[in-house]
């Protein structure tokens, strides 16, 4: 049997993480968690979480930045603000989570091919370029590019009854002014 | 502002046009007729904050602009767009240096956002400001006898909680029984049914959403009343998949609260949406027309 650690010495963890996270997500409260698990026990995810939220604040707080980053948890939160607003330090849980999302995104550390981070991506890029999302168009990238293309037959039955009661939409969806959007990315990226 | 401009963002347009269709002639039905936001671009929802939150504030931004040139409120249907578009105002408005970034980069695009515009949900609207007595006064058609688990989802509530309690709230329940209806106990009322989970990993979706039904089922409801876009998608279009995975008969139709308000106000329910249902209604409708007329 071969000994793993996974608790990790001071040397190992890296200690400006909190404070990245902290100017991120807009949470000034990080630092009095007191473990006390309302947020784990709160979210109808932590049952298929590897680390369940209070551990991941935990993490966070202690510089275990590639063990969060790495992790399912931060995709399976799907922003329902369940802890966030039951926690009795104030702890802006799920914008924490929204912050590491983007830093997995940004340093590109998310589980290959997971759908999720795949998802948001495509979803942002089809946001970016249009202004709206199609829905047609965006399940076919989600599909195509987390690699499951066969997933998409088994889906068939049910597109086929959304569009027999008009409720899938085959066109493009566009904004008229796609070039004031267009003004404003550039605007704020030249800004950043 | 002066009155309310409609913000139908993605799904109103698409998977859910019946909640356009009965939310716009409810509003109309109290005297409060909706334009649409010209040219609305999408909110960005969960997944634009989950890319770039500077960009998803900025292009909720451009929608906030629009509505203020024309000083009135936003009224959002979709919980998902709702929260967004409050969240961005907020943050907009919170003076950060990087919310100043995002407010001159709006301006240099023409659409400059100042901060006076309010975003609401028809939910907050219809429960306020002495509405709910207009519309049970109007009620023509009360739905007495109906059972209906209120379910409110997650991002209506959370986690901004100036307009109803996070954990359970209540002004759905009090807007159906002004209808006429009998609300049940609904424990799970505020508990996630996943978004968009169902789409990434249906498993999970799935899980989740057997979890709501279910619950519902058990408090003797008739229908599942929503106020949510995907909320109500994830909880209808799955169900074959629930009754055959863990084998329960969970089958209920799933309605947006505008439509069983809408039928109550005596517009036709051809003009509600109601066609565009998966499940069968017919066992709701025999239901409905025991209950009187007024």
């Amino acid at each position: 049997m071969e000994i793993v650690r996974k608790v990790k010495y001071e040397e190992e963890l890296d200690t400006a993480f909190v404070d990245l996270i902290k100017t991120m997500s807009g949470d000034n409260e990080i630092d009095h968690c007191i473990q006390c698990g309302t947020c784990s026990s709160s979210c109808p995810m932590s049952v298929y979480m590897d680390f369940p939220p209070r551990k991941i604040i935990a993490m966070v707080k202690n510089g275990f930045k590639e063990e969060a980053l790495r992790s399912f948890t931060i995709w399976l939160c799907p922003s329902c603000y369940t802890c966030q607003v039951r926690c009795p330090a104030k702890i802006k849980i799920t914008d924490v989570m929204y912050a590491l999302k983007r830093v997995a995104i940004q340093e590109g550390v998310y589980p290959a091919r997971f759908s999720i981070p795949v998802l948001d991506r495509e979803m942002s890029r089809l946001i970016a370029s249009n202004g709206r999302n199609s829905e047609l168009r965006l399940i076919l990238r989600l599909y195509l590019k987390s690699k499951k293309p066969l997933a998409l037959l088994k889906m068939a039955p049910l597109g086929l009854k959304l569009m027999k009661t008009g409720r899938m939409s085959l066109k493009k969806e566009r904004i008229k002014n796609k070039k004031q959007l267009r003004t404003l990315l550039d605007a704020l990226k030249e800004g950043a | 502002m002066n009155g309310y401009v409609y913000y139908p963002g993605c799904s109103l347009k698409s998977n859910s046009k019946h909640y356009e269709e009965s939310i716009l002639p409810v509003f109309k039905e109290i005297g409060l007729p909706l334009e649409e936001l010209d040219d609305w671009n999408c909110c960005g929802a969960t997944a634009y904050f989950s890319v770039d939150d500077g960009m998803a504030a900025a292009i909720c931004g451009r929608n906030l602009s629009i509505a203020e040139k024309l000083s009135k409120d936003i009224v959002a249907p979709c919980a998902g767009c709702f929260l967004t578009l409050k969240k961005s105002n907020k943050f907009l408005l919170g003076g950060s240096e990087k919310a100043r970034r995002i407010l001159s980069a709006l301006e240099k695009s023409g659409c400059a956002y100042h901060g006076g515009v309010e975003v609401k949900h028809p939910l907050q609207i219809l429960t306020s400001d002495g509405r709910l007595e207009k519309i049970k006064a109007k009620t023509v058609r009360p739905l007495s006898g109906l059972k209906v688990a209120c379910y409110y989802g997650c991002q209506l509530v959370r986690p901004f909680t100036d307009f109803d309690d996070p954990d359970y709230p209540m002004s759905l329940d009090r807007l159906m029984a002004a209808v006429g209806a009998e609300p049940v106990e609904y424990s799970a009322k505020t508990r996630c049914c996943g978004g968009s989970l169902t789409g990434t990993i249906e498993e999970v979706g799935l899980r989740l959403n057997y979890i709501l039904l279910k619950e519902a089922k058990r408090r003797g409801a008739d229908v599942i009343s929503t106020i949510c876009p995907l909320c109500q998608f994830n909880l209808e279009i799955l169900q074959d998949k629930m009754i055959k995975k863990y084998k329960d008969e969970v089958k209920m139709p799933v309605l947006y609260f505008s439509q069983i308000v809408g039928l109550a106000l005596g517009i036709p329910k051809e003009d509600l949406g109601f066609a565009r249902s998966i499940i069968d209604l017919r066992p709701l409708w025999k239901k409905i027309d025991k209950g009187g007329r007024k």
